[in-house]
């Protein structure tokens, strides 16, 4: 994905909105997920509540984390754990690779960790010789077909079972045209039970950590994350800075949103507090900056920073629902995506905080409370600054902004506009306008509102009346 | 400058200039509902089931009615010897890979979500409850608590190496969002619920 051309995402979801009957399914899909996230929350009712804590305990964080980063390095020191840094995704992948080869590992297994997407890990490690499966089924099920993740928590959200079946045939050798998700899962189970047997290093990534006591908590329904980390000699565990909290007792908090507002679960089957080795064996923490320190710095956006992806957002998002995650071009798509993606690159992710109607639903949902349709406002507002927008749009922006500011300039322009769309409309209604090509053109009125203002004011009219 | 000097100096400069005080967490988990009814209710919902016994004797019954005897099945309770094995709790783990049951006993179950904490004092190996085929735990009716709220008050500063909260069986719904049981993890749970 790093090295290939970038497609907008306008243009990858008109690409994806051709099959129309497709798109439906996608969008009814992610909106029952949305569906079942509100029946969950609404069993509790301290739900605002619990929001509003996290909320402030996530701000706590922002605020602190340099201490809370340094007691909980110490903590861990104490429980026998081995800590590493990363200054970027590179630094990442080198510690990850520098551990592998000091345990002469070639084959590792993975649970999900978005980070590990971030930092291009796997391919990476492929171009030193090492292997990695991911095993959680939807990475698994991608991993196969060579495609990213769609979705951080439904990695495979935009397929169907007949292309799971498809790529199982194919990789797993599992009988042609049986869709049973059933039978495609039990398959699966084979032939990653024996992954698991046989791997001596195992990935995850890093739902929560705790300042107070060193320890992280990592959060499954398959139990993935388990199965290769308590059979491998080698746990490495990757996280973002961001992902710390204080103290135990705040997990009480966050337990009870994530799983909640990701898939209205009252919890994930789960959730594992990894504190000490097990003896003879080792625990890594990869603890990586790639570029959240600088978001830290950007008051308008450090709160991006308080995301702990349960992916309610995209579910929510009208425009995530029928465009898809791939048109994202980032490991994270979706609303929250879009407002992270800049900050690693501007010039590559310009077009993804235009990617939504600003309808605010994002942020309705949001359990940590980020004002995520504010935060793409306000991108809208530094990339065109930094001149990151496409030429036409700048260039009617700024033809726009005379218009506007001038009212002689605005009365002919109206006008003319008006003659034009009645008289000759296919010099408007062609493919190079841009505001056409989504969308149809406004019928005409007879007369401006300042024209019917200038007849009808009670000015004008007394006027008539003296007459 | 090493790359851990340079995150923290940086973040140090860039951090929020006010700070943002802590909330009061004695507020939450205030829920009013009859725990037991609702722990029962949402295990069933997630896929998990649930006997209720009287005692060991029964859980004893129970599992010699319902699971293959001649399979393999561990526990960490010495009171089940006769059904099930104890000594493998320093094997290597792989070794565990052909159990069909493990049955152990959980601290305490939380109400909202079914989930019962265990730790590594009460797992044996913490492989076992997921490399099994089935997964049985033991918990006490009396422990049962409303919210994570107070699983995080009765954690407290407990130590361990390793500890987990488990809902139900292992699942996935990754493919078009269908449920099915038993992803890598246990393919069933029953908890006995004891007097």
């Amino acid at each position: 994905m790093s090295s290939e051309k970038i497609i907008p995402h306008s243009e990858a979801a008109a690409k994806f909105n051709k099959d129309v009957e497709r798109v439906n399914w996608h969008d009814e899909t992610l909106w029952f997920v949305r569906e079942k996230r509100d029946r969950s929350a609404h069993q509790i009712p301290d739900w605002e509540l619990i929001r509003e804590t996290a909320s402030k305990i996530k701000n706590n964080v922002l605020s602190n984390i340099h201490d809370y980063l340094v007691q909980f390095e110490e903590n861990a020191l104490k429980n026998g754990v081995i800590v590493h840094w990363a200054a970027d995704g590179k630094e990442h992948n080198e510690i990850v690779h520098s551990i592998l080869e000091k345990h002469k590992v070639t084959q590792m297994v993975k649970s999900k960790s978005m980070l590990t997407e971030e930092c291009h890990l796997n391919d990476y490690l492929a171009e030193k010789g090492i292997e990695v499966i991911d095993s959680d089924l939807g990475e698994y099920i991608v991993q196969l077909r060579k495609e990213p993740p769609s979705h951080i928590v439904l990695p495979a959200i935009h397929l169907k079972k007949e292309d799971v079946s498809e790529t199982f045939h194919e990789h797993l050798g599992t009988e042609k045209g049986n869709f049973n998700p059933q039978y495609l899962t039990e398959s699966a189970r084979h032939s990653l039970r024996n992954t698991f047997l046989t791997r001596k290093a195992a990935l995850t990534g890093v739902n929560f950590a705790i300042a107070e006591t060193g320890e992280f908590v990592v959060c499954t329904n398959e139990g993935n994350a388990d199965m290769g980390a308590h059979l491998a000699d080698v746990h490495i565990a990757s996280m973002g800075f961001e992902k710390l909290i204080p103290q135990r007792k705040h997990l009480g908090v966050f337990l009870r949103l994530l799983a909640r507002s990701a898939t209205g679960q009252p919890i994930t089957t789960f959730s594992s507090h990894f504190k000490k080795p097990r003896d003879g064996k080792e625990i890594h923490i990869v603890i990586v900056d790639n570029g959240r320190s600088t978001q830290l710095g950007r008051p308008e956006f450090r709160n991006s920073l308080k995301c702990i992806r349960c992916g309610a957002c995209m579910n929510t998002c009208p425009v995530y629902r029928r465009s898809g995650g791939h048109s994202y071009h980032n490991a994270v798509a979706g609303p929250i995506g879009s407002i992270l993606a800049p900050n690693l690159d501007m010039s590559k992710n310009a077009d993804l905080p235009f990617a939504s109607t600003l309808c605010g639903s994002c942020t309705n949902v949001c359990p940590v409370k980020i004002d995520i349709h504010d935060q793409l406002y306000k991108w809208r507002q530094v990339l065109v600054k930094e001149g990151h927008t496409p030429t036409a749009k700048t260039a009617a922006m700024k033809t726009m902004a005379t218009v506007l500011a001038n009212p002689t300039v605005f009365n002919i322009a109206g006008k003319s506009g008006r003659f034009v769309m009645k008289n000759i409309p296919s010099l408007v209604n062609n493919k190079m306008n841009k505001w056409y090509d989504q969308r149809e053109m406004p019928a005409v009125p007879e007369e401006s509102f300042r024209e019917w203002y200038k007849k009808n004011s009670r000015a004008s009219k007394a006027k008539d009346n003296e007459q | 400058m090493s790359s851990k000097a340079a995150i923290l100096n940086k973040i140090k400069q860039n951090k929020p200039e006010f700070v943002s005080e802590l909330p009061d967490l004695s507020v939450l988990g205030s829920d009013q509902f009859d725990v037991l009814e609702k722990y029962k209710t949402t295990l069933k919902s997630i896929g998990g089931d649930f006997v209720e016994v009287s005692g060991i004797e029964e859980v004893k019954a129970y599992i010699k009615n319902n699971y293959a005897l001649e399979k393999r099945i561990i526990t960490t309770i010495p009171e089940l010897s006769e059904i099930a094995s104890l000594d493998w709790e320093n094997d290597d783990p792989h070794s565990l890979q052909d159990v069909e049951l493990t049955i152990i006993k959980g601290h305490f179950g939380v109400a909202e979500n079914s989930a019962i904490w265990v730790t590594d004092e009460i797992l044996g190996q913490r492989a076992a409850p997921f490399i099994a085929q089935y997964l049985s735990i033991i918990v006490d009716k009396n422990t049962i608590i409303p919210t994570m709220h107070q699983a995080y008050e009765k954690i407290g500063n407990q130590d361990y190496g390793f500890g987990t909260f488990i809902a139900g069986p292992s699942k996935t719904a990754d493919i078009e969002q269908s449920l099915v049981l038993g992803a890598h993890g246990a393919r069933g749970l029953v908890v006995f619920l004891v007097d």
